[in-house]
């Protein structure tokens, strides 16, 4: 007898659905939530179930976690945010013992033992500063896409410090730094310092104990990748989909 | 091209009644802020004049069309004021200034001067800041607290709204009080996410009167956490930009049971820590001359 599970990240920007058959990733799928979270939602699952050849009686288990858990279709029970994270980041690398996950509305952190059991986590999610809304905030103000951001903040030649600490007005101080001929580069990676510091402030409440697994959306992001390990001072690792930890967290969450 | 709704009038105002030829001593005070640079004239410590801009990317240009907006029409020229003192954010960089003073003390020394000396407590509500300043009946500064690290609770956060809303800012505090019933304020402290939730309120179908409702309270309330962890005491006065907005206003007086006192006919909340800046010249142009 085979288990097959489902974890459902609600998260703020994007839903995450995989499905797992005894904890091997049979499918996974993501979209934006939109206007209608749930409406969303469903359609992921839906197309994640037909490209397992799946149907929905054929799950065992599903799990719901992220911000909009409690409107997540399908589910049976849910899970912590921080908690998912644990066991999708300690799952994919077995020496992590610190999860940072760093999403669009939301930052981070979580400390687990060897078995992936979480210890201990802070989270912010009062400021956007701290979370992926703020690089994409500085990408329009910069005029450049998030995906343009991350290689051009490595060929930055200096580190310019930001003095803003909220988004708002972090936006004109970027505009004043292009009035001031400061280039794109310099800038891109003074928006991923600041964030990296904020970051790393955060997790030092917990303690960084290592490995340090980056999970969430903005992992993608090479640019905030650098600058974390180097306010950090670590190596971090970083999963190939790591906007997906949290519902693989999730959907291993029941075969524990 | 887009309106921008965020955009508030600049203006200048001499006030009647006055002849600046006829005065001993003539002092300014040009308060350049992060968003916006007012200029106060004064003639034998007394209000003559003002104007007020917004702050462009440089200080000393925006100090100088301040100062130049609140001299127009009055044929006064830079070189008849005796003294001027430059405060503010950007009161290094303010050129022609004898001296720089912080805008605490300059906020304090003007609401003196406007209310008279039973103002206690302050609020001072800017644009990219905001500080509860306690002082005696002489306007010296004896405590002060401020926020000048979050968007919340300062006129850039109520600029992002009226932009988002499409209500000219000057109409979001009435607008905002047109509601039957309060609303639960915007559960966001964070004004990038205030702005989101503000989305959601809209989509849920909430008329635009409740949105600005929810985000005037939750303003009131984060700007209430400074007063009363500085004990906020009568008199009460409120200056800056968000005086001027009297759906925060009217929430922020019900929130700590204090009224503040009515603005002055003829002044300008934004103009307080002008006025104070052109105080302070008064009292140091006098104190040089006795001592040469």
């Amino acid at each position: 007898m085979k288990t097959i599970t489902t974890g459902i990240d609600m998260g703020s920007k994007n839903v995450k659905v995989v499905i797992l058959k005894d904890g091997k990733v049979l499918a996974r799928g993501i979209t934006l939530s939109g206007f209608d979270q749930k409406e969303a939602a469903k359609k992921v699952f839906n197309e994640v179930l037909k490209k397992a050849s799946l149907s929905l009686d054929d799950i065992d288990q599903i799990v719901a976690t992220g911000a909009g858990k409690e409107v997540a279709p399908y589910a049976n029970s849910d899970i912590s945010m921080v908690g998912a994270d644990a066991i999708g980041g300690s799952f994919l690398f077995p020496s992590a013992r610190t999860i940072i996950d760093v999403g669009a509305e939301e930052g981070r952190a979580a400390r687990c033992d060897e078995k992936g059991k979480m210890i201990d986590f802070v989270i912010n999610e009062k400021c956007a500063a701290g979370a992926g809304t703020f690089v994409e905030a500085m990408a329009r103000a910069l005029e450049v896409t998030l995906e343009e951001m991350g290689p051009l903040s490595l060929k930055a030649e200096r580190a310019v410090p930001m003095n803003a600490q909220c988004t708002i007005f972090a936006e004109s101080e970027v505009v004043t730094l292009i009035h001031e001929k400061t280039s794109k580069a310099d800038i891109s990676r003074a928006i991923h310092d600041a964030i990296a510091d904020r970051i790393t402030s955060m997790t030092r409440r917990l303690g960084i104990q290592r490995d340090v697994v980056l999970a969430g959306g903005v992992a993608k992001n090479i640019g905030f990748v650098n600058s974390l390990e180097k306010a950090l001072e670590v190596k971090l690792l970083i999963p190939k989909e790591p906007e997906f930890v949290g519902a693989l967290g999730a959907a291993l969450a029941p075969l524990r | 091209m887009k309106k921008e709704y965020w955009r508030w009038p600049e203006y200048r105002r001499t006030l009647p009644g006055k002849d600046w030829t006829k005065a001993w001593v003539i002092t300014a005070g040009v308060d350049v802020g992060s968003v916006s640079s007012k200029a106060a004239i004064m003639i034998d410590g007394e209000l003559y004049a003002y104007g007020i801009i917004r702050t462009g990317s440089s200080s000393p240009d925006s100090a100088n069309k301040a100062m130049e907006r609140a001299m127009e029409g009055t044929r006064m020229k830079l070189d008849d004021i005796h003294y001027i003192v430059g405060t503010g954010y950007g009161r290094v960089n303010v050129p022609f200034a004898n001296r720089a003073i912080t805008e605490i003390a300059c906020h304090a020394r003007g609401a003196n001067y406007i209310w008279g000396p039973t103002v206690r407590t302050l609020m001072d509500m800017g644009g990219q800041d905001c500080k509860a300043i306690r002082c005696d009946e002489k306007g010296r500064v004896t405590a002060f607290l401020m926020n000048d690290k979050c968007a919340a609770g300062t006129g850039r956060g109520m600029e992002v709204i009226a932009d988002l809303l499409s209500i000219p800012i000057e109409d979001v505090g009435p607008t905002s009080l047109m509601v039957e019933e309060e609303p639960e304020p915007v559960s966001s402290t964070c004004v990038v996410f205030a702005k989101s939730e503000a989305v959601g309120l809209l989509r849920k179908g909430w008329p635009k009167e409740m949105v600005l409702a929810a985000f005037c309270s939750a303003m009131a309330r984060r700007i209430s956490e400074l007063l009363e962890r500085i004990k906020v005491e009568r008199d009460f006065a409120i200056t800056g930009g968000i005086a001027k907005n009297i759906g925060v206003v009217k929430r922020l007086e019900e929130i700590i049971g204090i009224r503040a006192l009515p603005m002055k006919e003829g002044f300008d909340p934004m103009v307080a820590g002008g006025i104070g800046a052109a105080l302070f010249a008064k009292a140091l142009y006098e104190k040089e001359r006795q001592s040469s």
